[in-house]
């Protein structure tokens, strides 16, 4: 089927770029490390408090280093001319926007979720809550990435787009973050977290099928 | 096969660039536009490709909308820009590959292709140590690889020395010679030899 071969093509050509600039791929993950750390800083040191805290700054610190990562899904494509290729090519371009999403999630991603339980660690959240905040993490963390694209794909025309990006997406990522961190919050009193769950995974389900639409009509308006 | 442009208008900021233009052409045939800076040779190029809408007026292929045609024009179609649209970080074989993948597969192998735009033996040297003339000869190999009845070329002789310019007129004469069909934008004069060429004179 030639339009697996696409999206596995496009998807492979990105890894393959994102695994030869790897000093680029650190910086998310650097930016997650640092603001969770600034927190003890800040509040002070006091283990009950960090504790309480833990599920919110864990996950604000991974929405903002996944915001900060937006960017690169389309502009490198947009500055080299392949993005006009993109959308010029044979096959429908919401399954080629999907598959550069998915590419972008396992570059950005997929390490904050590796690093989020030492940092969660870190702060005191109780054992019992680390499969809470990496199931959320998981569903969650690829909603943030599809929906980001819309908003890289709407400003990806502009010469600074990156205030602009960041207010038209970070009110999309509020029910994300308020039902990620009720699930762990949730899980660190031992109470069920079944209902945050099925949420974060409808909006995933949501999200995987038709920001990919969006995301295609945004850019035919940017290139245009 | 057939491309038609009907009463095309483009404005820019209150600045009518061409309005009420009209061509046709059909396969072995060429349109090439000429005109002096900013009268709109890449505008009208990338409404060809389908990115700009026009203004106004109507763009058709075998008499079909292309805008409503969408992916299934761009099966039909190859586009090199101004922008090479080649990732530096990947080696030219990859950037074939990709390319490939993206249209519509089976003209010619990616080797076949390199050998044409003399490009063998750089198989595996990242795009970002070969130079621009050697990366516009990447972007037109791309053209070789996918199956497509339409180039749309933007000033495809930039950065390119002398033999290259000749082998680029050379690729796009035997693409006629094929039954293909050529969009053209250049300021240079193109020799397409015994080709049907349709010239469109922007700034008359």
């Amino acid at each position: 089927m030639s339009w697996g071969r696409a999206f596995v093509a496009l998807a492979r050509r990105d890894l393959t770029i994102a695994f030869r600039r790897r000093s680029e791929m650190a910086n998310p993950l650097l930016f997650f490390v640092m603001v969770v750390t600034l927190f003890p800083l800040g509040v002070g040191p006091e283990p009950k408090l960090l504790a309480n805290m833990a599920p919110g700054v864990v996950w604000v610190a991974a929405l903002l280093a996944a915001l900060l990562s937006l960017d690169g899904i389309f502009r490198p494509d947009f500055e080299d001319g392949t993005l006009e290729q993109l959308v010029l090519s044979a096959h429908p371009v919401p399954l080629l926007v999907l598959a550069k999403v998915c590419a972008h999630w396992l570059i950005t991603g997929l390490p904050l979720l590796l690093v989020a339980p030492l940092l969660a660690l870190f702060l005191g959240l109780p054992e019992g809550a680390m499969g809470a905040l990496m199931a959320s993490l998981l569903l969650g963390t690829p909603v943030l990435s599809l929906v980001g694209a819309i908003g890289v794909a709407l400003t990806v025309g502009l010469r600074k787009g990156g205030m602009i990006l960041s207010l038209l997406v970070l009110p999309l990522y509020v029910p994300v973050l308020i039902f990620g961190a009720s699930a762990v919050d949730a899980a660190s009193m031992s109470l069920p977290i079944a209902a945050q769950m099925y949420i974060l995974g409808a909006f995933l389900a949501l999200a995987a099928s038709l920001t990919p639409v969006a995301t295609a009509a945004a850019l035919k308006i940017s290139l245009s | 096969m057939n491309l038609a442009g009907e009463g095309l208008e483009c404005t820019r900021d209150d600045r009518v660039l061409f309005t009420g233009l009209d061509f046709s052409v059909d396969s072995g045939g060429a349109l090439l536009v000429e005109g002096r800076n900013g009268t709109g040779k890449t505008t009208l190029l990338r409404m060809i490709c389908g990115i700009r809408r026009p203004d106004a007026g109507e763009l058709r292929y075998d008499g079909e909308c292309i805008f409503s045609l969408g992916s299934d024009y761009h099966t039909h179609m190859a586009y090199v820009g101004h922008m090479d649209g080649i990732k530096r970080e990947l080696t030219a074989e990859e950037n074939l590959r990709v390319a490939d993948a993206l249209g519509r597969p089976g003209r010619m192998s990616i080797a076949a292709a390199l050998e044409r735009v003399r490009l063998a033996g750089f198989e595996d040297v990242q795009a970002n140590k070969f130079s621009a003339g050697q990366r516009r000869r990447l972007a037109l190999a791309r053209l070789l690889v996918s199956k497509a009845e339409l180039w749309v070329l933007d000033e495809p002789f930039t950065s390119l020395d002398r033999h290259g310019v000749k082998l680029v007129e050379e690729l796009m004469a035997e693409h006629i010679a094929e039954g293909g069909m050529l969009a053209v934008t250049s300021h240079h004069d193109v020799d397409l030899g015994a080709a049907d060429v349709l010239r469109l004179d922007l700034s008359a």
